[in-house]
């Protein structure tokens, strides 16, 4: 395959007007990505007919949209890290090392280092998506259920990491988590799961829902309980970038989730959510000597970012190569694809190359937009930790709420919210991570559906989840992850003296 | 609704922001009265319903200002269904997009204490058919193949299709298995998530048959991906699948349309209810609404008014009898 596709990608995604795009798409994906709840699927929704009114072309049309999806990706972590309340699926990790940053102080550089995880996240990854898409789509036609299951059995294996100082508890969150994604529609029989006849429950409890609960209304407690005891202090943010050397502390552990997030993003059945998840355990595994990671460990912020924005670029490759989504967002741009009459496919790079060329070419151009309309912002976003709490209590409240509401358009989805909320603050007073419920939350239910559908393939017969190379590939890592850091500090222990 | 306004005004600002960055002639946004609700996320078929019925009321200048989508997700429609008949009954100018998946819901009862006489159903806006896949080296090379494979034993090969035991894809296998007189609930059916995640597990080989819409398979027989053993359609569709069986045609009176249509609420008054089926008319011809709708991979589907309104009883009723023969 030649690369003719990206020369004459460039050449449209320069073009002044698609510049000029892109720059918008950007800008409005940073700021939705910010509002909680409210995510890129629904910007994308939402100027999806207004750019195919407006007649703009179909590579103007999915530069704007991309521009949008993954601004999303970059501005998802604004409220994660200053306020604990993340602003969509894939910024849930963000907020256990990038929070403990802010209140030390750290706001600027924890955003700023988010930035440059970002981009080199999806810098990285949309160089693999050029390179790689086409070969890389057999993977998404090779994974069917079995192989589905032993990822999330390999996901859940990395999990082992967040296992603190009372693994009690870390295993009674996952199992709550756990828990929870069996409420709804059952996908195998159709039945309904403790839904009480009540409709709105019949989709299960929306994943953003309980994170908004868990983390904002619970945090939201947490402040008010501090702020009548009068122990709530108040925070100071300094201005300071990081250093190089803070880069080059963030260079690996990014490179090495921006593998894991591509991975996963190419693979339709998993998304930006699960590919944080794994490549922030991962990486606590591998790297977590000192027992930093979740005070504010930069390691801990940077690798669930990169992967995020990875995940989102690798969810490209399923649409573009099999017209299959690989999140809900490019679900709805495969629909604006299907509005212009172009049919996606392997010949899709070959036949139309101004469209392929144009989106990646704009990816990479509007990774360096975001980094750097974001670095001189986020001095702007940090001071929204000066606020003060009459204002700050009352506001991630509302915006809480409001986009809830904005989202799913029902009271109950409120109200599950906040029942939630006093939920979490309950579990945190009792001492409990709210990591693992989320953990728990976001592999079950892919782990579950897809042992259900495998064994139901199979005929019952378990040998199917050991049936092909890739499932016993993923046993094997499955068992390497588990196995490895605990024979790495074995041979480490006699001979090394630990290095400050 | 906040959510309609909140979308009304967002559009409104971001389509002049548009227009003026862009200098595209595009006519200055009204205030809309109109809103079309569809009971689930975007990018879905509701979604796609009133985007249809959006775009081509306002190509044909059938309404005056653009028309409104709002989303409530929940239940496939079934949270839709309920907001409109408990809070929005007679809210005129509000349609909620509809298919023949909701009227499978409310026949198994899955739409709360409300039945399909709960609404006013206005007029289908187009449809799609069921079609049976295989991979392109299957040994099974027609229906009268499947039903045989079926009689000799329903639970030899792995079946896929995009819902639940007891969804519309599942029904169109265990229709096939009826015919060969097999036990449906012996088939090997995975539920996977969405048509999309049918055809690739049919490519990668995990499954060997593969229930799911025409249009989102077409493509792919095209390109030698799959083939589809027939169309579940009375005639043949036209256009791109002139060449590909019915079930008719292979001697099984089965058929699946899958139509997509829009209700209004309970209390909404006969003369509004009538300026919308006369509206949908109107539209049905018109050169502006085929456009759009062959755009969405829809076919014609004729039901509006009085016709849509048996249409949908005789499906919950035709439904209704096919679980129970299907042992639900």
């Amino acid at each position: 395959m030649s690369f003719d596709f990206l020369w004459q990608g460039f050449g449209v995604a320069l073009l002044p007007q698609n510049l000029l795009i892109g720059l918008i798409g950007c800008f409005l994906g940073t700021m939705i990505g910010a509002l909680p709840a409210i995510g890129p699927i629904n910007g994308i929704a939402l100027l999806l007919p207004i750019a195919y009114t407006a007649g703009l072309p179909p590579e103007s049309t999915l530069i704007l949209l991309a521009g949008v999806y993954y601004g999303a990706e970059y501005g998802g972590r604004i409220s994660s890290i200053l306020l604990n309340v993340p602003g969509d699926a894939g910024a849930v990790m963000t907020a256990l090392d990038g929070y403990p940053m802010a209140r030390r102080g750290e706001a600027t550089k924890a955003l700023a280092i988010s930035g440059i995880s970002s981009f080199i996240g999806g810098i990285l990854a949309v160089v693999g998506m050029t390179f790689l898409a086409v070969p890389l789509s057999w993977l998404a036609i090779k994974f069917g259920p079995a192989e589905y299951f032993v990822l999330m059995v390999f996901a859940f294996a990395t999990l082992g990491s967040m296992v603190g100082h009372e693994p009690a508890k870390t295993l009674i969150g996952c199992v709550l988590g756990l828990m929870l994604t069996t409420i709804g529609l059952d996908a195998t029989s159709g039945a309904y799961r403790f839904t009480f006849e009540q409709a709105e429950l019949h989709d299960g409890i929306e994943f953003i829902i309980l994170v908004i609960g868990l983390f904002s209304i619970s945090e939201v407690l947490l402040m008010l309980e501090h702020q009548l005891k009068g122990t709530l202090r108040p925070l100071a943010v300094s201005g300071a970038y990081p250093s190089w050397a803070d880069i080059r502390f963030i260079w690996w552990p990014s490179v090495r989730a921006t593998v894991i997030g591509f991975v996963i993003g190419v693979l339709p059945g998993t998304g930006a959510s699960v590919a944080s998840a794994v490549s922030y355990t991962t990486e606590k595994r591998l790297n977590d000597k000192e027992g930093t990671f979740g005070t504010g460990d930069m390691r801990g912020l940077a690798a669930p970012e990169a992967a995020n924005n990875a995940a989102a670029t690798g969810a490209f490759v399923p649409m573009l190569t099999l017209g299959v989504p690989g999140s809900g967002t490019t679900a709805v741009m495969l629909g604006a694809l299907m509005l212009y009459n172009i049919q996606p496919g392997p010949q899709l790079f070959v036949e139309q190359p101004k469209l392929v060329g144009g989106l990646i070419a704009s990816m990479y151009v509007g990774n360096l937009l975001l980094l750097v309309m974001n670095l001189p912002l986020v001095q702007l976003f940090a001071r929204v930790l000066l606020m003060p709490n009459w204002i700050l209590i009352p506001g991630i409240t509302a915006l809480s709420i409001l986009g809830v509401y904005s989202a799913y358009a029902s009271v109950m989805s409120v109200l599950i919210m906040f029942g939630i909320g006093v939920a979490g603050y309950l579990l945190r007073k009792l001492g409990f991570d709210m990591a693992p419920i989320i953990l728990g939350f976001v592999l079950g239910r892919v782990m579950e559906v897809n042992l259900r559908n495998a064994l139901a393939l199979s005929g019952g017969d378990p040998g199917i989840l050991f049936a092909s190379p890739l499932a016993i590939i993923l046993w094997i890592m499955a068992g390497a992850i588990v196995i490895l850091p605990w024979w790495l500090r074995r041979r480490a222990r006699p001979t090394a003296v630990p290095a400050a | 609704m906040i959510r309609s306004r909140i979308s009304a005004t967002l559009s409104s600002a971001m389509l002049s922001l548009a227009a003026a960055a862009l200098a595209a002639g595009t006519a200055a946004a009204q205030p809309a009265k109109t809103e079309c609700l569809a009971g689930a996320k975007p990018g879905g078929g509701f979604d796609l319903t009133c985007r249809l019925a959006g775009a081509a009321l306002h190509a044909t200048k059938l309404i005056k200002d653009p028309m409104a989508v709002s989303y409530m997700e929940g239940g496939v429609g079934a949270v839709a269904y309920n907001h409109v008949v408990g809070t929005r009954p007679g809210d005129s100018g509000l349609v909620v997009a509809a298919s023949s998946g909701s009227a499978l819901l409310i026949a198994q009862g899955k739409f709360g204490k409300h039945d399909e006489n709960a609404v006013r159903w206005v007029g289908a806006l187009g449809a799609d058919f069921g079609v049976i896949a295989v991979a392109p080296d299957s040994p099974i090379k027609t229906l009268k193949d499947l039903v045989a494979a079926y009689g000799k034993d329903p639970g030899a090969f792995p079946i896929g299709g995009g819902g639940a035991v007891g969804s519309q894809d599942w029904m169109k296998m265990a229709l096939l298995a009826k015919e060969a007189k097999a036990d449906p609930k012996k088939m090997r059916y995975a539920a996977l998530e969405g048509g999309g995640a049918v055809t690739t597990a049919l490519q990668g080989g995990h499954i060997k048959i593969a229930a799911g819409d025409a249009s989102e398979m077409i493509a792919l027989h095209e390109q030698g991906k799959l083939r589809i053993l027939a169309v579940m359609s009375e005639r043949r569709l036209p256009g791109r699948f002139k060449d590909i069986p019915t079930t008719f045609e292979q001697g099984y009176t089965i058929d699946w349309p899958i139509w997509r249509g829009l209700y209004v609420g309970p209390k909404v008054s006969d003369a509004d209810y009538n300026w919308w089926v006369d509206t949908l008319k109107k539209l049905k011809d018109s050169p502006e609404f085929i456009k759009e709708r062959e755009a969405r991979g829809l076919f014609a589907f004729d039901s509006i008014g009085a016709d849509f309104e048996k249409r949908v009883k005789t499906d919950v009723a035709r439904f209704k009898q096919l679980a129970k023969e299907a042992g639900l």
